[in-house]
């Protein structure tokens, strides 16, 4: 069977250049950034309410997704998330980059990896909420729109990367 | 023409969905570009051996961020019907501190991993699970500590208005910034050498 080769990456600034416009086209066309954590807890109160309705509509943090009848997946951001999928599986096939694979160092093994990506994921979904916005909620979009918090929340991410990054070098490396 | 569209009642409800629809296809497109459903490349950043994280993410903004204070200033773009992040500087500290850690940890970020999974990473399906996860015990728990996340409210603070200058002022320091980020960036990929291609 022949080998199929990737094509390389696009240059970080062309990507940048396209990501920086639909982010503004974003903020043109809907009147907000672009996100990705608020998609993921929306489909989540959707399916606790599916289990506990009353709980979940009466509940302090989490009742306001269900005001007056709303419905949490009537949202536009829910619809960018869907998108993303979208956009990365169009890019990676067209790309030669669509591959079942584990992304990971050669000193560990997939199980660890696993466990690894299931603990940063949690650390990371709690602090999306914690801050109101992730990566692109918050860095990008507020970046953009020079909301202070959120150029506060990114200088806060990188030192946090960073501080951790040697701790995890293993898994990498 | 007026901006933002949605808020001027230039979409119909099916029509806004579709505009987002494909808002998401471009970003999520341009993502996978960048080499951001790598969580090798990705977390390359905090190892400086590949500064794609910080050339990719600054570039974005800054092009944004020129756009949409040109906009402002011509009158276009309204930003009392946009979305403005609140700024809450004890929650964003925190949480950008808690969120760092966990995508050297993780290797991706929730968006970033949504890429990973459509790309056919397996280690994605796992950190989006830890994410819906995380998102879970925060949620039942925010109750616990409510007050801690309304610390540092400032509303709709901007770092121009912070600063007491223009917004054209801080949007130039910002691409200024950019460039010298990138330059140095560059520099140091040079020396450690290892730029992931594909």
């Amino acid at each position: 069977m022949r080998k199929i080769e990737s094509k390389p990456y696009w240059s970080p600034y062309a990507a940048g250049l396209g990501l920086g416009i639909v982010l503004l086209l974003s903020y043109m066309l809907m009147g907000t950034g672009l996100g990705a954590s608020g998609a993921f807890a929306r489909g989540l109160y959707s399916v606790m309410h599916l289990f506990a309705p009353e709980n979940m509509e009466a509940h302090s943090y989490m009742g306001k997704y269900f005001a007056n009848g709303a419905n949490p997946l009537n949202n536009s951001l829910v619809f960018v998330v869907i998108g993303v999928f979208a956009g990365g599986l169009i890019s990676g096939v067209l790309s030669g980059r669509f591959k079942k694979t584990v992304e990971k160092g050669p000193n560990i093994r997939t199980s660890g990896r696993f466990i690894m990506a299931f603990a940063g994921g949690t650390l990371m979904g709690f602090a999306a909420r914690l801050a109101r916005g992730c990566t692109s909620g918050q860095a990008l979009s507020g970046g953009a729109t020079l909301a202070l918090g959120s150029w506060a929340f990114m200088f806060a991410v990188f030192a946090g990367g960073f501080a951790a990054a040697y701790f995890v070098r293993r898994q990498w490396q | 023409m007026r901006f933002p569209i949605e808020a001027f009642g230039g979409f119909s409800a099916g029509t806004g969905m579709l505009v987002a629809l494909l808002i998401g296809v471009g970003f999520g497109f341009f993502l996978e570009r960048a080499g951001f459903g790598s969580a090798r490349k990705l977390t390359a950043q905090f190892y400086l051996k590949d500064f794609a994280v910080l050339k990719v993410m600054f570039t974005a903004i800054v092009v944004a961020s020129v756009g949409f204070w040109w906009l402002v200033a011509l009158g276009m773009l309204d930003l009392s019907v946009t979305f403005i992040n609140p700024t809450y500087l004890v929650s964003q500290i925190a949480g950008g501190l808690i969120l760092g850690i966990g995508f050297a940890i993780g290797g991706y970020c929730p968006g970033t991993s949504c890429v990973a999974v459509a790309t056919g990473k397996l280690d994605a399906l796992w950190y989006v699970g830890g994410v819906v996860f995380g998102i879970f015990v925060y949620s039942l728990t925010e109750p616990l500590f409510d007050g801690f996340t309304k610390l540092g409210s400032m509303g709709e603070a901007y770092v121009w208005d912070w600063l007491g200058v223009a917004p054209g002022v801080v949007v130039l320091a910002a691409v200024l910034m950019a460039v010298g980020a990138f330059s140095l960036g560059t520099w140091v990929e040079r020396r450690s050498g290892n730029v992931l291609k594909n």
